[in-house]
């Protein structure tokens, strides 16, 4: 039935020590034995029994003592200790339970010997088993922890890849916090300004920290290409709906902030309310979930619609996953919306508030906060430091080509062609250098196209904040009403001294605008108007409006390369 | 955490109600709910009455049963929403998805 044990006898008396070997011959086991205490511990240690009858009182060493010793050299193992006695007083019973496993009294019965010896196999293998598993969960949970640390290496690389050392970024998250879902990404795009990502997938480990990195490239690659927000968001959405099971999905808030242009774009689908703190005054907007969070719903439902404000300087905006109004103190108390509504109406400089949160977050919850992702973002003038870098291919691409692109009302109406026009003009060398410039002189003359052009908006509207979300819900609507209007860019390369020029016109179906008017415009501009014709002449190399407003051409040119 | 189904008489409507917290430790009862019964319910109803707390695993396994029920034309109802369940939804827009009441 059992397993046949070594069984070590350690007995001083010779006929009891024949007595009880034959009856654990019998039983089927081998019997090892010994006469003293002594002589028992080092057959121990020589042959490893699995169990062993000990005689309690012995010469040169006794049982007690012999059974610490045997304990001590078994280790983790459990070898079971029976204590043969005539002892009878409790004390000395219950000695033998406290040293060895249980006790036999003299006469012996053969019957119960027996029956013990299986006991004691029983809870022998018991612990066995135990042992071999904890050791088998040590070993899984070392593979596990070696596989999250590469994991987080390899996402490391990319996550970090993007600017959330940029001087305008506050935050605050775990070392650890892709493996509770928690993802934070920035990048500067190539007109100035940057995209910032605050991501929460749903659950916890591995899973959730899986669906970061298709997020994160998607992130990276098309702001560095130059898309819009919504063009990103509906990739994102896409793309995690594609891949991710159904019940995984990512509440997450992107941001788009335009230094030059002074707004701030905000798209927030299932994170808790974020907020826009003015920097002048007690107002505080609160950046509120409008959609199903990324991963949700099937693209052709998606909606990418985002709120836009215009942003001063000194404003911040704070972003938060739900980890922080989740942190509980000692007595189990949530952190909660309040306590962080206080803060911020209690906040009188505004650049302080980012670490009068994190200071009550410590004293509420006393240590580390494991689960917290906190992201502050401010408006600098120019956070640009070089945001995107080529590798020199050394092909020098044909300078000598002109090229006329109009962009008609279906198009403008759903796509932003920006990004493909800036694609083909960095297949110059020669401008790649000037990458940032080039694409915010795009930015502006597309916008003043479209919006005043083709929209035919007034941008005198934007005076003041109310004005301000008027012109972006009018700007919407009037887009998607849209049935004729076009956009044209007339690119002409031409070589030049070994290096060369770049010629761009822009025009559009519009009316044209008074450009003295225009001009007198930009010259009282306030802050939340559009700076976006005096940033066009501080650009590039040579911008000119035809008089009837209607046209306007800019000039990029490059010298040889040395 | 305990969860128990009940389909109505002409099984045409299945009600699943939820006592406790509603989370991860869910995943298997929550499941077992709609995919262990004889009938083929036309629509759902989630009973939040004695559910004490929701997380986004409980937003994931509606998305499962959603997707269960037919996806776009999955008819499904939550009810008895406390406030701070209601919250959690709204915050998820799962109004888009669900009838909340």
């Amino acid at each position: 039935m059992s397993e046949r044990l070594s069984v070590l006898i350690a007995e001083d008396n010779a006929a009891d020590r024949l007595l009880l070997s034959a009856i654990v011959t019998r039983e089927g086991h081998r019997a090892l034995t010994a006469a003293d205490g002594q002589e028992a511990l080092e057959l121990f240690c020589r042959e490893r029994p699995q169990l062993v009858l000990m005689d309690a009182l012995m010469p040169v060493m006794d049982g007690f003592e012999a059974a610490r010793l045997i304990k001590l050299a078994a280790g983790e193992t459990l070898v079971p200790i029976i204590f043969l006695t005539s002892l009878t007083e409790n004390d000395a019973l219950v000695h033998c339970l406290e040293v060895g496993d249980d006790f036999l009294a003299k006469p012996y019965n053969r019957v119960i010997l027996g029956a013990k010896i299986r006991a004691m196999d029983r809870l022998r293998r018991l612990q066995q088993t135990v042992l071999e598993q904890r050791d088998l969960i040590a070993k899984h949970n070392e593979h596990l922890v070696a596989e999250q640390r590469v994991a987080k290496a390899v996402f490391d690389k990319v996550a970090h890849s993007g600017c959330l050392n940029a001087p305008n970024i506050r935050y605050l998250q775990s070392p650890y916090a892709l493996f509770n879902g928690d993802l934070m990404l920035a990048a500067y795009k190539p007109s100035g300004g940057m995209h910032v990502l605050l991501g929460d997938f749903t659950g916890h480990g591995l899973p959730a920290a899986i669906g970061a990195m298709p997020l994160a490239e998607v992130f990276y690659g098309m702001t560095t290409k130059g898309y819009g927000l919504a063009d990103i968001l509906r990739e994102v959405n896409a793309k995690l709906k594609r891949i991710l099971p159904v019940g995984v999905f990512c509440c997450a808030t992107l941001i788009n902030l335009s230094f030059h242009r002074r707004v701030v774009e905000v798209w927030n689908g299932g994170l808790p309310d974020g907020y826009l703190l003015r920097g002048g005054s007690n107002e505080r907007i609160p950046l509120v979930s409008r959609h199903l969070p990324l991963g949700v719903l099937e693209p052709a439902v998606f909606d990418e619609k985002y709120e836009v404000y215009p942003l001063l300087e000194g404003d911040r905006l704070l972003l938060l996953s739900d980890g922080l109004l989740e942190t509980r103190n000692h007595a189990g108390e949530l952190f909660g919306e309040q306590r962080l509504l206080d803060l911020m109406a209690a906040n009188e400089q505004r650049g302080q508030l980012f670490d009068e949160v994190q200071q009550a977050l410590s004293a509420f919850r006393g240590e580390t906060q494991d689960d917290v992702s906190l992201i502050e973002l401010s408006l600098i003038e120019e956070a640009r430091s070089s945001p995107l870098t080529f590798s020199n291919d050394g092909n020098d691409t044909p300078l000598d080509w002109s090229a006329c692109f109009e962009f008609r009302a279906e198009t403008l109406k759903h796509m932003n062609p920006l990004p493909y026009l800036l694609q083909l003009l960095l297949e110059v060398q020669g401008l790649r250098s000037q990458v940032g410039a080039l694409y915010t002189v795009l930015v502006e003359l597309y916008s003043n196209a479209l919006e005043h052009g083709v929209l035919r908006l007034d941008s005198s509207l934007k005076r003041d904040v109310q004005g301000f979300a008027q012109y972006y819900g009018e700007r919407r609507e009037r887009l998607a009403r849209l049935e004729e209007g076009f956009v044209r860019f007339h690119l002409e390369l031409r070589p030049e001294h070994g290096g060369g020029r770049l010629i761009m016109r822009v025009e559009d179906s519009g009316g044209g605008f008074d450009l003295a008017a225009a001009r007198a415009c930009e010259q009282a501009a306030e802050q939340l108007h559009g700076r976006g014709l005096k940033l066009v002449s501080q650009l590039a190399e040579k911008s000119d409006w035809e008089n009837d407003g209607r046209g306007v051409s800019v000039e990029f040119s490059w010298s040889a390369q040395a | 955490m305990a969860i128990t189904s009940q389909a109505s008489d002409d099984g045409q409507e299945l009600t699943i109600l939820i006592q406790g917290r509603f989370d991860f430790g869910a995943h298997q009862e929550f499941r077992d709910a709609y995919e262990r019964i004889s009938t083929s319910p036309k629509r759902y109803v989630i009973d939040l009455k004695g559910a004490t707390y929701l997380d986004s695993s409980a937003l994931g396994m509606l998305l499962l049963l959603r997707d269960h029920a037919g996806g776009e034309s999955a008819a499904i109802s939550l009810i008895n929403c406390s406030p701070d369940v209601r919250k959690i939804l709204t915050i998820s827009n799962f109004e888009q998805l669900f009838r909340i009441s």
